[in-house]
């Protein structure tokens, strides 16, 4: 089947970011417009193929004459837009981001199922977090085993509802939700079930597969071995939600 | 109905209490009634009997000297607050003496001066009917002129009419940022959906905040009145009330409001026998503070988690279910009725350059007179603290005040002479937030306060952003730690560089306000911060 | 090379595996490049027994556990010129600080009683008293230069220890990163 065409009207509207001059759709996004063109944006709540959530403020960016920072997954392209990705300054708010991160749950790279396959893992490195200033939060939080299939830890999880949305969008089941309020917040499956009793659950994985880090993986995984693939997401989403 | 019917509705009202000369008014909003104005009432009601009829008992709204509650004004039907004879302290084995002093001396010992600066140096706008009127009483916002603003607003001005007069009024929004009323408007009247929304923001949730709270006590019939002007100037035809459920009197005064207006024709359909149409329903906050942040509000109405949303889009291009919605708190949509009624040009002449009208101040923490005060933009702070607010009880010093609550930030005795408007509060490191003052005396720990306010909005981040969400909580530890003189320098050098990362990067105001109470506390107060120290 | 200029390098383990030493031991013919040019003046590794006065580069594996390793740690920032954290439990925690979870008593309980079927005891002597909650090295004492990996790699090790070596401040994130 051929995907549908874009829509027409829209403009192209020229911009620069990181000192090149660059082209886009009016209807694109700063982080749309970046990854076109190879420009690294760091993200870990955008998905493409996902409904914009701008949860994880690593994709700010500078906009010239702008004082605040922009988020480049929730901010379309316009006409002229100077643009930084990669300053001092927000090299060392996406450190501090991260340092956060790992301080908030349990992340214990050395022992995860998804060592060497995580995106957390893998921003650290990115950002230069070679270790985390603030001190670690030591909460303790269950691990749902109850699916047969899959398993979720909640130590792992860094809030990015990537398997909220994918849930909801794309398999159309709303299976999982977020409760709470601040750090406490948890990932839930239905009325904050067992993830096995689950009554809408499909079964389907998507979930597992969107899920950055280890906090959703396959049953009978061991350290390194959950290996993730995103590649049916742009896929199915532009089937869902044809433009 | 029309101007004519409201007119006669408002003689008819006169004519029916025109036996009636002598009021006894009973405070009977929140805070009185947590004093207990109840029991007073119904003493009171029970005392007169039938014996006077020219005198009629008077549940009223907020007459502003809480710390002096159970509040009873004996007065003339036609005066208000200070043309009357107040009483402090009021219990209900004083009921006696008050019915007996509706014509003869007043009880002194009860007396509360009406004189004094607490009361003679306001200005009422937002507050005129408050203390004054039965808020449950739809003919008695009427017998004030009630609902002719908007009588007149439908049939004889355009909406760009009553776009104008906001504008010129150079009303700014009352709920914290400040942003022109008037622009606000005229973005959402431009955008060419037809379904659009009216909102109004009643989830007043900052400590030491109780301003929207007294004004829908009070006159609720004014807030539905100023947004049923809105939605005519706008083309909306659904308007939400958003109140948070701690607030059950206003609530259900609200929802008594909206029965009678709705029943006498002010609102529903055809209204003023136009072709203007509006439904207004509530819906209740369920106690997050994150939810009086309007994308969050958006989404909490639309019955989805209570968090906010990427701005742009603003509410006024794509709000409720993606409509263009107008969002205003409770206070600047108080302000409407009289901005129409007066002109935007003579609302314009009250306040400074950039901040016009008046303001309602909610006056709490150290302070002799504890309660609600109205009084034009550009007041000094020193007038507001020392004057009317009465200074600090018990010979103590004056510390700071923090204004904004925990968005806003402190202010010291050597800005005491500031004048309180928008802009001069921005300059100072805080904010003119929705009016909260919560004043401190010189034996406030400014790192507890930090702490306090740090505390507040760790445990109401709604968790979405991970700046806020963590950043809170790792800026709480090390302000605990240095609430107990144990943190070290490199902890407060990693504190400042926390607040730095949370107000710059957070997703939504909450986050991004978080940092101002340690910020502004660092600023004015650092050798607090340095004493505390543990490794030095 | 004359002998005057080598650096001094001492290291020791605190509350981990050893495996970081083991990695360093990983560099293989390395080392003989290696002692070329640095002195190891104190170390698991060697059998000096006292840390010198002064020494210019302390390497530390392994959290802080105890009391002993508190004071190991303290001793190595005051007598070394550049402090470096070696591999995750000294970085983060690692896998010492996954007992932080839980009451120090419950966990002492679980590995002499619950899991002990002859004659349970907790030993109290000639141990150092474990400390409440388990810290990375930075979380008691200033640290210079961060290596993590659960263990790092020889090759990140050499790394290190050349940019040291050359008197320059490492970035070790191009090598290594957490659990690598």
């Amino acid at each position: 089947m051929p995907l549908p065409a874009k829509q027409p009207n829209v403009r192209v509207v020229t911009l620069n970011i990181d000192g090149r001059d660059l082209s886009a759709r009016e209807d694109e996004t700063i982080i749309e417009v970046c990854r076109e063109n190879q420009i690294p944006i760091p993200s870990l709540c955008y998905l493409e193929g996902l409904s914009v959530w701008g949860a994880c403020r690593l994709c700010l960016v500078e906009l010239a004459g702008q004082g605040r920072l922009l988020a480049a997954c929730s901010t379309r392209v316009a006409e002229g837009m100077q643009i930084q990705t990669n300053t001092e300054r927000l090299q060392r708010y996406r450190r501090t981001i991260v340092e956060l991160l790992f301080a908030e749950r349990n992340h214990v790279c050395s022992v995860c199922v998804s060592n060497g396959h995580c995106e957390l893992q893998h921003m650290a490195q990115k950002c230069g977090v070679d270790h985390v200033r603030v001190p670690y939060r030591q909460a303790s939080y269950p691990v749902d085993s109850s699916h047969e299939m899959f398993r979720l830890d909640h130590d792992r999880c860094i809030l990015c509802t990537r398997c909220v949305r994918v849930c909801d969008e794309i398999e159309g089941a709303h299976t999982w939700d977020v409760m709470g309020r601040g750090s406490d917040c948890r990932v839930i499956t239905d009325m904050a079930q067992p993830w096995g009793e689950s009554d809408t659950c499909t079964s389907c994985g998507k979930c597992v597969q969107v899920c950055p880090t280890g906090a959703l993986v396959k049953q009978g995984t061991s350290v390194g071995e959950m290996v993730k693939d995103q590649h049916f997401l742009p896929i199915l989403a532009r089937r869902r939600h044809p433009q | 109905m029309n101007l004519d019917d409201l007119a006669d509705l408002a003689e008819k009202y006169r004519e029916a209490e025109a036996g009636v000369d002598r009021e006894v008014r009973v405070c009977l909003a929140a805070s009185c009634q947590s004093s207990g104005a109840v029991p007073v009432f119904d003493a009171l009601v029970a005392e007169l009997g039938d014996a006077k009829p020219s005198c009629k008992v008077k549940g009223v709204g907020c007459m502003g000297l809480c710390s002096a509650g159970p509040l009873v004004a004996v007065a003339d039907r036609e005066a208000d607050l200070q043309g009357s004879v107040l009483y402090r302290d009021v219990t209900a084995d004083d009921a006696r003496e008050i019915i007996a002093s509706v014509d003869g001396p007043p009880v002194e010992r009860l007396r509360c001066p009406t004189d004094q600066p607490f009361f003679a140096r306001q200005q009422k706008i937002v507050l005129e009917n408050a203390g004054i009127i039965d808020p449950d009483s739809f003919k008695g916002y009427v017998a004030v002129g009630g609902y002719a603003a908007l009588i007149r607003a439908l049939s004889e001005m355009t909406p760009a009419d009553v776009l104008r007069e906001v504008t010129d009024s150079g009303l700014r929004g009352r709920g914290g940022g400040g942003y022109p009323t008037g622009l606000k408007w005229s973005t959402v009247a431009k955008m060419p959906a037809t379904q659009k929304y009216v909102i109004c923001n009643a989830d007043e949730g900052d400590p030491g905040a109780f301003m929207d709270r007294a004004i829908l006590e009070s006159d609720p019939h004014r807030v539905i009145e100023g947004m049923a002007i809105a939605a005519y100037a706008i083309g909306a035809n659904k308007a939400y009330v958003y109140v948070r459920a701690e607030y059950p009197l206003a609530v259900e005064r609200l929802q008594t409001a909206i029965r009678k207006a709705k029943r006498s024709g002010l609102l529903g359909n055809k209204i003023g026998d136009t072709q203007f149409n509006l439904e207004v329903e509530i819906r209740l906050g369920a106690g997050a503070f994150v939810c009086g942040e309007e994308t969050a509000l958006m989404a909490s109405i639309e019955g989805l988690r209570g968090q906010p949303r990427p701005r742009p889009p603003y509410p006024a291009e794509s709000g409720l279910w993606g409509h263009p919605t107008l969002i205003n708190n409770v206070e600047t949509f108080a302000n409407i009725a009289p901005i129409v009624r007066e002109g935007g040009e003579w609302f314009a002449s009250i306040g400074t350059e950039r901040s016009k009208g008046t303001k309602v101040f909610a006056l709490a923490g150290t302070i002799t007179n504890t309660g609600l005060i109205e009084v034009p933009m550009g007041t000094s702070l020193r007038d507001i603290i020392e004057v009317i607010g009465g200074g600090i009880p018990g010979g103590k010093a004056f510390k700071a005040v923090q204004t904004g609550g925990p968005s806003g930030g402190c202010i010291p005795a050597q800005h005491l002479d500031i004048a309180v408007d928008y802009d001069s509060l921005k300059t100072l490191g805080t904010m003119m937030g929705s009016g909260g003052m919560i004043v401190m005396d010189e034996t406030s720990s400014m790192v507890d306060v930090a702490r306090y306010f740090m505390e507040f909005c760790m445990t109401e981040s709604c968790g979405k952003c991970i700046p806020c969400r963590t950043g809170t909580q790792q800026m709480h530890s090390i302000l605990d730690r240095l609430a107990k003189s144990q943190a070290t320098r490199a902890e407060l050098a990693l504190l400042e560089e926390l607040c730095e990362v949370v107000q710059a990067t957070s997703l939504c105001g909450l986050g991004q306000t978080a940092p101002n109470p340690v910020l502004s506390t660092m600023r004015y107060f650092r050798d607090e911060y340095e004493a505390k120290l543990g490794d030095t | 090379m004359s002998a005057t200029s080598k650096i001094t390098v001492a290291t020791t383990w605190l509350d981990g595996c050893s495996g970081c030493h083991m990695s360093f031991l990983d560099m293989d013919e390395r080392l003989i490049e290696l002692v070329q040019q640095v002195d190891i003046v104190y170390s698991p590794l060697v059998d000096t027994k006292t840390l010198p006065e002064q020494v210019d580069v302390g390497i530390l594996e392994g959290s802080i556990s105890s009391e002993d390793d508190l004071e190991k740690a303290r001793d190595f920032r005051k007598h070394c010129k550049i402090l470096v954290s070696l591999g995750d439990c000294a970085v983060n925690g690692n896998v010492p600080a996954m007992r932080n979870h839980f009451k120090l008593a419950d966990v002492v309980d679980r590995a002499y009683r619950d899991t002990v079927t002859v004659q349970p005891q907790t030993p109290t002597q000639g141990v150092p008293a474990l400390l409440s909650v388990v810290k990375p090295i930075h979380g008691v004492v200033g640290v210079d230069v961060f290596v993590p990996g659960c263990p790092p790699s020889a090759d990140a090790i050499w790394y290190v220890l050349r940019e040291l070596i050359a008197g320059r401040v490492p970035d070790p994130s191009a090598v290594t990163r957490f659990g690598a």
